[in-house]
């Protein structure tokens, strides 16, 4: 449930012409507060990677020996909770944007309608069309500002930092959580921290990666999110009913923003990839981690 | 050649046996240091006590050997039963040294002064290929880094374990000898000598009650301590090691200790602190969970683990640091979160690999159809 307003903003090192030329017209897709969002949830989720698995497989050859490099367990944990710590406090953040601008903006869309992060019977469609399409059953169906996989993404994420939160922090502070948990409940948040993040890490390090960045149209990777702008085309082809909808109310025009800097583009990409392959790296680890201990 | 001023009965020999390069036909020195002899605890003989063969002068190019024995006769009965009775192997100077120069056990230049024995014993026991000859291990390097090597190496305790506080000296027995103070049921008695207290306490508990009742599976002091490399029960390397000795045995236990986080801490290192088995159950004393003495009594919980958790409380305790998922009748909501919580893992990943294994072969297919244009991205 987040986004519809996007400003127009002017690129802060805004060096190029406001429009590169008519035919590579950029349009504002993120404001640069979502895409520090995204930056800061990977960072600090590729950390919580690093750290939560040598603890999950602790059995595991390559465990101990990221232990001893960095120091131990204590070194680990240290740094696992401090990702947790960053990581609680984005969401915090978000959890305030969306409160900020659903009912202090009193901003329109947020809970419901096409920009809404929240699902309706379009996704449903949208769903069965797509896997009617990719077998050949149907045609290609045509996608609003969120389409429902990115949605999907989302709420993964969302369900999945309050699930792993919570346990995490009743390891954290299991003497307080006791207060007012069973007893059996101990026990259970360790295989529910465990579980959720085995999924959250093979997920987003296969799913999300291959659905958003590695599959064909986005290869090798879609710069959106870090540039916050797509090309014309981009924006018509891959969200066509949002590019529709706002060329009908004559607000496409508001949408226009600057080409992404060059130095800025090639900086987010080498972050990206070094992102995506610490994530593929994490992803083979968790895979022998997980087969090779059972 | 000067001869020492003292005159005594060796002085007849020493005006040839002085000389230090003297050798015999078959080149053995047969010098002797009498100033060292006379020292020695066998200074006041005369030498021919030893060498009773040699009645007259010139004595005979080849004369018989010496015999301890004559005079040491309890020592040559213990070495005869011995693990070291092939006496032209051992004879006593491969351990008391010099013939012409032993001391005292309680004289620091005795090669059987406390302080001395465990590299008189390295003189054999350190060499790998006399340990390789017999098939033994080489447990002198890793008794020297022990608890108690240490003691007697750098500290220089005479109180500190050398081999023969184990092992005794002339009748040194295989372990598997039930007469050889280490054998497995004697060991505690051995250990015992001077850890009174500890072997008291283990006396009490399950493994000592076990052990005493001929149970030879349960474990005795070294089980868990090791022989030679005994370490320091608080130092990292010791409670890194044991948590897999006592699973040796309790493997159940182990297995489920090893799904919980004091495990997955533990086994990473460098935070030692994690509860390992006695910290919980005790180590040497330890007790039946239903014994109200026992830490895991349930009237005991809160304090044992408030060792570690300080704000441990009645619900705290009720945590279960042996708790088995895998186990529906015992624990039954741990084993329905952990059902419910693989069924979401396996099928959100088996549904969402079909469907983008799917787009991204048909994604594929279209990009090949209608060239890198269709819905690609400009770059």
């Amino acid at each position: 449930m987040t986004d519809e307003t996007v400003q127009p903003e002017s690129q802060p090192q805004g060096n190029g012409q406001p429009q590169a030329s008519s035919d590579e017209k950029y349009y504002v897709r993120f404001t640069l507060a979502q895409r520090y969002l995204h930056v800061v949830l990977f960072t600090s989720f590729l950390g919580l990677a690093a750290t939560g698995l040598p603890m999950r497989f602790s059995d595991n050859a390559s465990a101990r020996f990221f232990a001893r490099i960095v120091g131990g367990f204590g070194a680990i944990l240290f740094f696992h909770k401090f990702c947790a710590v960053v990581l609680t406090l984005a969401f915090l953040y978000h959890l305030k944007d969306i409160f900020a601008r659903a009912f202090i903006r009193k901003e329109k869309g947020i809970f419901w309608g096409p920009t809404s992060m929240v699902a309706n019977w379009k996704d449903v469609q949208d769903l069965v069309g797509h896997l009617r399409w990719f077998v050949g059953l149907g045609p290609k169906p045509q996608f609003e500002r969120y389409a429902y996989w990115e949605k999907f993404d989302y709420w993964a994420v969302f369900w999945g930092m309050i699930v792993i939160g919570f346990s995490g922090y009743a390891m954290w502070f299991a003497p307080f959580f006791a207060h007012f948990l069973p007893g059996w409940a101990l026990n259970a948040v360790l295989v529910i921290h465990g579980e959720e993040a085995l999924l959250a890490i093979l997920f987003i390090f296969s799913i999300h990666f291959v659905n958003t960045h590695l599959r064909p149209d986005s290869f090798p990777m879609d710069m959106v999110i870090f540039t916050g702008k797509e090309t014309d085309e981009e924006f018509r082809k891959k969200r066509t009913l949002e590019y529709e909808r706002l060329a009908a109310e004559g607000k496409l025009e508001a949408r226009v923003g600057d080409k992404p800097v060059y130095w800025w583009e090639n900086f987010a990409r080498v972050i990206g990839f070094t992102a995506i392959l610490i994530g593929l790296l994490l992803l083979v680890l968790t895979l022998i981690g997980y087969f090779g201990s059972a | 050649m000067s001869l020492p001023a003292v005159l005594h009965a060796q002085t007849d020999c020493l005006v040839c046996h002085a000389d230090k390069t003297l050798q015999d036909a078959s080149g053995h020195s047969v010098g002797v240091d009498g100033d060292k002899f006379h020292a020695s605890i066998h200074g006041s003989l005369s030498c021919t006590n030893c060498h009773t063969s040699i009645k007259e002068y010139p004595h005979p190019e080849h004369i018989d050997v010496v015999k301890c024995a004559s005079c040491h006769a309890d020592q040559a009965a213990g070495i005869g039963g011995s693990v070291h009775a092939t006496a032209s192997e051992h004879p006593c100077t491969s351990c008391h040294g010099d013939a012409h120069a032993i001391f005292p056990k309680t004289d620091a230049r005795s090669a059987v002064y406390p302080l001395n024995i465990p590299r008189t014993c390295g003189n054999c026991h350190a060499d790998p290929a006399l340990a390789k000859k017999y098939g033994l291990q080489n447990v002198f390097s890793v008794y020297m880094d022990s608890i108690h090597g240490y003691a007697v190496s750098k500290e220089g305790l005479l109180v500190a374990a050398n081999c023969m506080s184990c092992h005794g000296s002339h009748q040194i027995l295989s372990h598997k000898d039930p007469k050889s103070p280490t054998y497995k049921t004697n060991i505690p008695n051995t250990c015992g000598t001077c850890h009174g207290g500890v072997v008291e306490e283990y006396s009490a508990g399950v493994h000592g009650k076990a052990v005493a009742g001929g149970n030879l599976a349960a474990p005795v002091c070294s089980d868990c301590h090791t022989a030679h490399a005994i370490l320091q029960p608080t130092e990292a390397e010791f409670r890194m090691q044991s948590t897999p000795i006592c699973g040796s045995c309790h493997k159940g236990r182990f297995a489920t200790y090893q799904d919980t986080f004091h495990s997955q801490l533990g086994l990473l290192g460098g935070y030692v602190e994690t509860a390992r088995c006695w910290d919980c159950h005790g180590a040497h004393g330890i007790l039946p969970a239903s014994d109200p003495a026992s830490p895991v009594n349930k009237a005991n919980l809160i304090k044992t683990c408030g060792r570690c958790h300080a704000d441990a409380n009645a619900s705290f305790v009720e945590y279960q640091p042996h708790a088995n998922p895998h186990n529906r009748k015992l624990n039954p909501p741990l084993y329905f979160t952990r059902f419910f919580m693989n069924l979401l893992l396996w099928s959100v990943l088996g549904f969402f690999s079909l469907h983008t294994l799917l787009w991204f072969i048909r994604a594929k297919r279209e990009q090949g159809k209608t060239g890198p244009t269709e819905e690609t991205k400009h770059d």
